[in-house]
Formats: structure tokens, C-alpha cells, sequence
């Protein structure tokens, strides 16, 4: 039996399971499973949000909130129907989450988690203040779902409602980190740098998925109310928020199953605690949230893998996007640029300064790339060579000097326009995703040659551009000679086997200008042996190559020319024979007395 | 509104300031130097306030049990941790720490309370008391996951506040207290502007806090040695600092300031067991506004919080805390228009 046929009769299994249970237990136990249901429909959000993309977020109860009351006040004021008031209730989420979203996703670190404790501390106490919205009592009498006419009342009814919106959501989710833009999204923990450099707009993919997790929660929000009929403040509060954080460490962060996980096991412990508590003591409320805090510090401390890596080992493994799993190629292939013609000026850089305060670090370098030629840049630690890199690809911004790519004036900006005009780049400290498999991080490379957004993402209507890109992300891994090993992690592979892939995942871009930055660096011998010969080999090709280097002996072999820095100045331009005899580099090399 | 109730209000945010400027000095301090953010700082404020206020009604302060619960599991879980790993020669020094230290805390309080005592012996009492439980429950919560990613450790932070409040509410219980003024009456700083001598003492104090943080940071060697982790760990380590002891030795500071602020704000606000998040996040609002680094901005942030929540609280006093938090929004946009993106090459582990 295949893996495939397996994972789908478990789904089978555990939908007809589901599907009983209505039938066998009673209205309690039907009541829980929607509040685990309602539950998880959140916490699937928050495992893309913040234990994919390490995006937290303490306020998204606030956002089930906010969907509650919008469409708890619709439907109680304007006798809106509830499937009426859902297209509400999601979009006014929506708008505050961009809102929210633009304010503090610019900023690194900290200040999204701090303001997210702001505004869910904020929002409750709004609802409870309003006039408008009941103040502390809420809003009750609130319509149930109704769905051909008849209205679901019972647990039981609402049951299926709850739990085929969670199947619907979690099979979104799934296609989701499977496309396009979830590649973007799993790469969000490598910085912008890494995002930019294939053409990804960070600050795009983070407040999108943003606003994805609060819809989701607004999903919930609108369920909890008409299943409920009463809402008011509390169930809202930053306390729920860090509820639904816990479910998703327990769950095992990462997991989209393991947002049903956590969700059943939080829900299911508290549940038992409430009934087992109050035999022991007298405060036993008290003694719950103790113990819940406790809890889920020890599980941070011991288990952040949540109990999914407990079990994980009996899981079958995951299973790879059927277009990264099928070799047939596509019907066709992904477009490609127009290469220059040979010889014409692709990057010329003039009279570049970079002051870092009072260090000049670049001082009024200039040179010329060609089309189809290899250049090498080299010179000693601290000669600049680093600064002149991150200035060519817009990384840094600089002092003054000018810098053209395909006769356009790029001094001004930024690194994902530069990326996206077609200057492929890898990095000196390898940033491929560990964990992603190496076709999958080449795949990243495609990024910008895609069109699929999240929705025909998530909605698996992007498979045939899906198996163009992986087409060519398996062409460049053939290139790089690493075919057969596409879908082991990133992270297992060697140094020098990283380096090729990030060339490969450069490569994925179909850069005019590929600029490799110290690819040689930490490498053992045969290693740069290889390096080397795929070097020559994409020359052949037609690729014209651009390397940072300062190990002198790998690049003088290589290039068709050499560009020599030394304390932030040129010292030298021309060919590699030449530049071994010139006094000049020479010094800056070998010292003075040489 | 009148000039008259302006001023009054002013007076009432600049007290306010005083708080959230001690309060907010505390969290930048434990934020740079061990990449936490201390949301529970306001916890320890209520423990301290609470504490006070048995004291002064001559009862057994619960924090006694609080601090030697704590300290016994700290110390079983050293032990436990130095025996299986056959360091049996440590065992007494890490009795002595965990377990020793804070029962000596405790002893004066102790034998002390429950008779009637001059109001500066309570504070005394009440600042012993409450100095060993940050250093107990960050050994706890944070030293086993020192190395953790910053999100986690706020996501330990803040589920370490709810811990926090549960053990208030256990200990405590939930009505509120309010403490003795320090000083009755008041001074006519202007003809016909009397301002209370509490409000006077608060600010004065908080000056002379906040002064002397100052001075113990920029001219004393171990203030040196604490800024220089803050700039640098590694570095730091390189040149002898020991993280794990410029981290224990922030945390009792910061138990202390926290301490202080229980006490400065308890005669002027009813405290409960669970008062102390929106104290903390509101002293947070002011450290943003200081970027969580710069302390002169620390001090202009709570001092605009202050003034915000005072005016507000006349205004709309139900909805004054959302008002406050509502100035995040400015500040940061500001600090999203000026960042630099210096985090950039931080690649955040996978948690």
C-alpha cells in the first residue's frame, strides 16, 4: 500500500469517526467537540502565522471578538441573515488587521507581539463599554444558522456546520504551504534579505498572511456567535488569546494537524480539570489558571516541538505538493528574459563612495561587467570587497557614485526591484530554509516568475504554473548535479553542497547577471573543485558571473578578468596574468617587501 | 474643563508619570540585558502593594508562604539538576542561594509581623519580601530557556504574568487593598495650587530612583559590566562577565524597583491581585516610545502616558486604558518611519 492510499483511508477513518460523533454522545460532549472545532479554525491561522512564519500574535481572540459582535450587532439590529453577515464580519476583521498589520509589521521584533497585547486588552474592554454593544451583558437572542430553511438550534446540528467549515479551512491551509506564496511564507524566518533576493515582497507576504490568520478567526467568530446566540466581553480577552497560543505549542507550532491536536487536548484538559479541581480544593478556579500557566512553561522549556514530535515518527512522513512530487514535465516552460548580447555593458559601476560615519569603506571604485563574461572582485580582509557587493545589489544604499544594470540608472533602488530585473545573487552565510527540501527552496528562486496568489494557492488552481516552476527548479538542480536528491532538507546537505544550491536557487530567478558573494568560502578542496567546474560550465552556458571573493587562487584559474580592491580603493583591472605581476596588488597581497 | 481641573489632572499625570517611569526603567533594564520583556513586572508592584497593605493592617503577609514555595522549588530543582550530573560538592552552595537566601528574607518579616510597626519598618519588610521572587521565578521560567529564540521567551513572559496573577488570587485572594498615605497634608506650591505631599513624595522619589539607577549604571564597575551585556553577550563573556549572574543580579534590581512602585502607588490606587498587566503593559508603552533602549526617552514616554491617562480618566473613565494603549499607534509609526531594519541579518531559529 502506498503512502498516498494510506494517509487517505487514515482521513477516511477519522472523517466517519467525526461524522459519529453526534450519534454517540450526548449534547455535552457534541458542544465540546464545536468549541474544539471553533477552536481550531484559529489555531490554524496562528501555526501559519507564527509557527510557520514566526509571526506572534497574543490578540488574535480579539479578532474572533471583533467578527462575533459584527455580526452578533448585524443580525441583531438590522435582522441581517448569519450567512449575510459573514462576508461582514470577515471584511471588518479584515480592515483592522490590515490596519494593525501596516502599523507594526514594518517593525522587526518585538513591537508586533507587545502591540498585539495592546489591542487585545483593548477590544474586550471597547465591547464591554459600548452602549452599542450590550456594555458587559453583550448581545443575546442572536439568529442561529440555517441552512435549506431549517434552523440549526441543537449541537448536534451546528456540529457539521463547524467541523466541514475546519475540513474546508484545513484542506485551504495545506494547499496554501504548498504554492507559491507558501514557499514565501515558510521563508519569512530568513529575513528580508533572503525574500528580496528572489523577488518577494516580505512586508507583502507577512501582512497577508496577517490578515489570512485574522480571517480565520473571524470565521470563527461569526460560527461561535450564531452557535452560541450570546456574546459578550470574555470570551475575547488576551486570556483566550494566550489560550489559543498554547493550543498551538501544544499542537507542535509548525503543524497544521497539530492545531486540531492542541485544540483537543487544551479544551479536553481543561474540561477535566473543571470537573476534577473542585474535589480537591476550594479555589479551584484559581488553582486551574496556575496550573495551566505552569503547564505550558514546562512545555516550553521541555517540548517545544509539541506533542506531534512525540508521535511523529509513527505519522507517515509528509507528503510532497503532487506538482513537486510528478517528474512529467509541464506543457510548457516558464518564460524566459531576453539575454543580451554578448559583450554589451551589463553592470557598470562609477566613482561608487560608501562612508560607514567616518570610515570611508568604498572610496570612488568603478568598473565594467560584460555579457557572457566571468569578473572576478578580489582583494584582502577589509578591502571592501563585502560593501561593494551588498552596493551593487542594493542591499546598502550609497554615499554617492552611480551604479547602471542593463544601461537603467539602479543607484536609487531597492534590492527586490534589482532582484527583480534579473541580478540573481547567493549569499556569503548560506540562507537556504533548512528544514525545506531542496527543491523546494530552489522552487523559492521561481518566486518571481509566478503569478498565483494566496487564494488560487489555496484554492489549488495554480497547479499547472506549480509544475512549471518545480520544472524549473529540477532543471537547475540537474544543473548543479544533485538530481535524486530534490526532496531531502536543505539543512542535512554539506556546506559545500549549500553553496551549489543557492547558485541553483539564483539560477531559479533566470538572472542576466548571476554575483556570487565568497561562494568558495569554508569550502574543502574537491569541493571547490566542483564549484569551480560548474562555474565554467554556466559560461559555457552563456551565463555571464560575477564573483566576491578574496581566496585569490580559486578565482585567478576562473575568470576572464579581475577587478582588485585593497582598503576600499581599485588597485588593479584586467587580466588575471597581468594582475600577477602587477607591484601593486602584489603589496596588498604578499606585503611591501615582496 | 478648567484651568483649575487641568492642573489638577496634570498634577495626578505627573504622579502617574512616576510610576510608569520607574516601572518603565525596569523593563528596558531587563529587556536589554536578558532580551526579556518582563510582563510581569507589574505583578510583582501588586505583590508588593498587597503585601504592604497586610503589614500595615497588622496580618500575616501571605507573601511569606509565597517566597518559601517558591524558593523550595528552585532549590529541589538545582539539587535535582546538580545531582544528576554527580556535582555533589555543589549541592550546599545551591541550598544556600536558592534556599537560604530567601528564607533570610523572610525571617524579619516574619517574627515582625502582626504588631503594630512604624510605617517605614514596614516598607523595609515589605521591599525584603518581595526582592527574592523575580531572581526565584526567573530561574525558574527563564534560565532553562535562556537560549531561546526572543519570541519565545515572550510568550514565556506573558504566560508567566497569568501564573503570576493565579498565585496572587491563590495567596492574596481577590478584594482590594489600599495603603496609609506615606505623608498627609499638602503644600501650596503657588498661591492656591495645593498639591498633597504623597503626590510630592512619589514624584521625589521616583526622581531620586531613577537618579540613583542612573548613577550605579554609569559610574559603578558592575553597572558596566550589566551594560556591557546588554551591548554585547558574547563579548561581554569574553572579557569575564558571567550572563547567568549580571541576569540574577538585574532581576533583584528589578524586584526592588518593582517593589517601590507597589509601594509609591498603593495609597493612591486600590490594588487587586490582578491590577498589574495593565500597570505593566502601560509602563511597556512608555519603553516603546524609547525604542525598549533609550532611558531619557523611557522618561518622556511615561511622562506623555501619565498625562494621557490622567486627562482621559476624566474624560471617559472607563475607556482611559484603551486611550493610553492608543498611543502606541503614533509612537509606533514613528518608530516604523525612522527603524533602519537592523534585525535584517538576525535569522530567527526555528522554535
Amino acid at each position: 500500500m502506498t503512502s498516498t492510499l494510506k494517509r487517505r483511508l487514515g482521513l477516511l477513518v477519522v472523517m466517519a469517526a467525526l461524522a459519529s460523533v453526534p450519534l454517540l454522545f450526548g449534547s455535552f460532549t457534541v458542544s465540546l467537540f464545536n468549541d474544539i472545532g471553533m477552536a481550531t479554525l484559529v489555531v490554524l491561522g496562528l501555526v501559519l502565522l507564527s509557527g510557520v512564519a514566526g509571526i506572534t500574535s497574543f490578540g488574535h481572540a480579539a479578532f474572533v471578538g471583533i467578527a462575533a459582535y459584527a455580526t452578533a450587532w448585524l443580525n441583531t439590529q438590522f435582522a441581517l441573515s448569519p450567512w449575510l453577515a459573514l462576508p461582514c464580519a470577515l471584511a471588518v476583521t479584515a480592515l483592522c488587521a490590515v490596519l494593525i498589520g501596516a502599523l507594526t509589521l514594518r517593525l522587526g521584533g518585538h513591537y508586533l507581539p507587545l502591540s498585539t497585547i495592546a489591542w487585545g486588552l483593548s477590544v474586550p474592554l471597547l465591547f464591554g463599554n459600548l452602549t452599542m454593544l450590550g456594555r458587559h451583558s453583550g448581545i443575546s437572542d442572536i439568529a442561529p444558522l440555517s441552512v435549506a430553511g431549517r434552523d440549526l438550534m441543537s449541537a448536534e446540528a451546528a456540529f457539521y456546520v463547524v467541523w466541514i467549515m475546519v475540513g474546508l479551512v484545513g484542506l485551504f491551509c495545506h494547499h496554501l504551504l504548498n504554492s507559491r506564496m507558501g514557499r514565501a511564507i515558510r521563508a519569512v524566518r530568513g529575513g528580508d534579505v533572503l525574500l528580496s533576493s528572489v523577488g518577494a515582497n516580505s512586508f507583502h507576504v507577512r501582512l497577508m498572511l496577517f490578515v489570512f490568520s485574522a480571517v480565520l478567526a473571524a470565521l470563527s467568530g461569526w460560527l461561535y456567535a450564531h452557535v452560541n446566540r450570546f456574546v459578550s466581553p470574555a470570551p475575547f480577552s488576551l486570556h483566550a488569546g494566550i489560550d489559543y497560543m498554547f493550543m498551538m505549542v501544544v499542537g507542535g507550532m509548525g503543524q497544521l494537524v497539530g492545531a486540531v491536536a492542541g485544540a483537543t487536548i487544551v479544551l479536553a484538559l481543561k474540561n477535566v480539570l473543571q470537573d476534577v479541581l473542585p474535589l480537591v480544593s476550594q479555589h479551584a478556579a484559581q488553582i486551574q489558571a496556575v496550573v495551566f500557566a505552569a503547564l505550558f512553561i514546562l512545555l516550553l522549556q521541555n517540548a517545544r516541538g509539541g506533542v506531534l514530535s512525540l508521535v511523529s515518527r509513527v505519522l507517515p512522513r509528509r507528503p510532497v505538493s503532487p506538482a513537486a512530487a510528478s517528474t512529467e514535465p509541464a506543457s510548457e516552460p516558464l518564460e524566459r528574459r531576453t539575454m543580451p548580447t554578448k559583450g554589451a555593458a551589463l553592470l557598470s559601476v562609477d566613482a561608487v563612495v560608501k562612508r560607514f560615519k567616518g570610515l570611508v569603506a568604498v572610496n570612488e571604485v568603478g568598473f565594467e561587467v560584460r555579457a557572457g563574461e566571468m569578473v572576478g572582485l578580489i582583494g584582502p580582509n577589509g578591502a571592501g570587497k563585502s560593501t561593494m557587493f551588498n552596493l551593487i545589489t542594493g542591499t546598502l544604499g550609497l554615499t554617492a557614485g552611480r551604479v547602471e544594470f542593463l544601461g537603467e540608472d539602479i543607484t536609487r533602488r531597492s534590492q527586490r526591484e534589482i532582484a527583480l530585473m534579473g541580478m540573481g545573487r547567493t549569499f556569503q552565510h548560506v540562507k537556504l530554509r533548512p528544514n525545506m527540501s531542496v527543491l523546494d527552496n530552489v522552487a523559492l528562486g521561481a518566486h518571481a516568475r509566478g503569478r498565483c496568489g494566496m487564494l488560487r494557492g489555496g484554492l489549488a488552481l495554480d497547479r499547472e504554473e506549480e509544475r512549471r516552476i518545480y520544472d524549473e527548479a529540477r532543471r537547475q538542480i540537474a544543473r548543479i548535479g544533485l538530481t535524486g536528491q530534490e526532496l531531502e532538507a536543505a539543512g542535512s546537505m554539506p556546506l559545500g553542497t549549500q553553496r551549489l544550491i543557492e547558485i541553483a536557487r539564483a539560477l531559479a530567478s533566470d538572472p542576466l547577471l548571476l554575483i556570487l558573494d565568497e561562494p568558495a568560502a569554508g569550502l574543502r578542496k574537491p569541493e571547490k573543485t566542483a564549484l569551480a567546474e560548474l562555474l565554467r560550465r554556466l559560461r559555457e552556458e552563456g551565463v555571464t558571473i560575477m564573483i566576491v571573493e578574496h581566496d585569490m587562487d580559486f578565482v585567478m584559474k576562473l575568470v576572464d578578468r579581475l577587478v582588485v580592491m585593497n582598503f576600499g580603493t581599485k588597485l588593479f583591472d584586467g587580466a588575471p596574468q597581468e594582475a600577477r605581476a602587477d607591484k601593486g596588488v602584489r603589496a596588498a597581497y604578499l606585503g611591501d617587501a615582496a | 474643563m478648567t484651568w483649575d481641573i487641568a492642573l489638577i489632572l496634570s498634577v495626578d499625570g505627573v504622579a502617574g508619570a512616576a510610576i510608569y517611569l520607574l516601572a518603565g526603567l525596569g523593563l528596558v533594564l531587563v529587556f536589554s540585558v536578558t532580551r526579556v520583556i518582563f510582563v510581569p513586572f507589574g505583578d510583582i508592584a501588586v505583590f508588593s502593594a498587597l503585601t504592604l497593605a497586610y503589614l500595615e493592617a497588622g496580618r500575616w503577609p501571605p507573601t511569606i508562604a509565597l517566597v518559601a514555595v517558591l524558593a523550595a522549588i528552585t532549590a529541589v530543582k538545582e539539587v535535582v539538576a546538580h545531582l544528576r550530573h554527580g556535582r555533589v560538592a555543589k549541592v550546599p552552595a545551591a541550598l544556600g542561594t536558592w534556599l537560604g537566601l530567601p528564607l533570610l528574607a523572610c525571617v524579619p518579616a516574619q517574627l515582625l509581623a502582626g504588631q503594630e510597626l512604624p510605617p517605614l519598618v514596614d516598607i523595609a519588610l515589605t521591599l525584603a519580601l518581595v526582592l527574592p521572587i523575580v531572581p526565584l521565578m526567573a530561574r525558574l521560567v527563564f534560565h532553562p530557556i535562556a537560549h531561546a529564540s526572543t519570541l519565545v521567551l515572550l510568550i514565556a513572559s506573558l504566560v508567566m504574568h497569568f501564573l503570576m496573577s493565579g498565585l496572587g488570587l491563590l495567596f492574596f485572594g481577590p478584594e482590594g487593598f489600599r495603603t496609609q498615605p506615606l505623608m498627609r497634608g499638602a503644600v501650596e506650591l503657588a498661591p492656591g495650587f495645593l498639591v498633597s505631599a504623597q503626590v510630592l513624595l512619589m514624584v521625589g522619589a521616583a526622581a531620586v530612583l531613577a537618579g540613583l539607577f542612573f548613577l550605579a549604571f554609569e559610574r559603578t564597575l558592575v553597572g558596566k559590566a550589566l551594560r556591557a551585556t546588554a551591548v554585547n553577550r558574547t563579548g561581554a563573556q569574553l572579557v569575564g562577565i558571567r550572563p547567568a549572574s549580571t541576569a540574577a543580579l538585574t532581576y533583584c534590581a528589578v524586584s526592588l524597583l518593582a517593589g517601590f512602585v507597589g509601594i509609591l502607588i498603593a495609597p493612591s490606587t486600590t490594588m487587586y491581585y490582578d491590577s498589574g498587566l495593565i500597570i505593566g503593559l502601560k509602563a511597556f508603552v512608555a519603553a516603546i516610545i524609547g525604542g525598549l533602549s533609550s532611558y531619557p526617552l523611557t522618561a518622556l514616554g511615561a511622562l506623555a502616558v501619565g498625562m494621557l491617562e490622567s486627562f482621559a480618566s476624566f474624560w471617559d473613565g472607563a475607556l482611559k486604558d484603551v486611550i493610553v494603549f492608543s498611543l502606541l499607534i503614533p509612537a509606533l509609526m514613528i518608530r516604523s518611519h525612522f527603524s533602519h531594519h537592523s534585525d535584517d541579518d538576525v535569522e530567527e531559529e526555528e522554535v
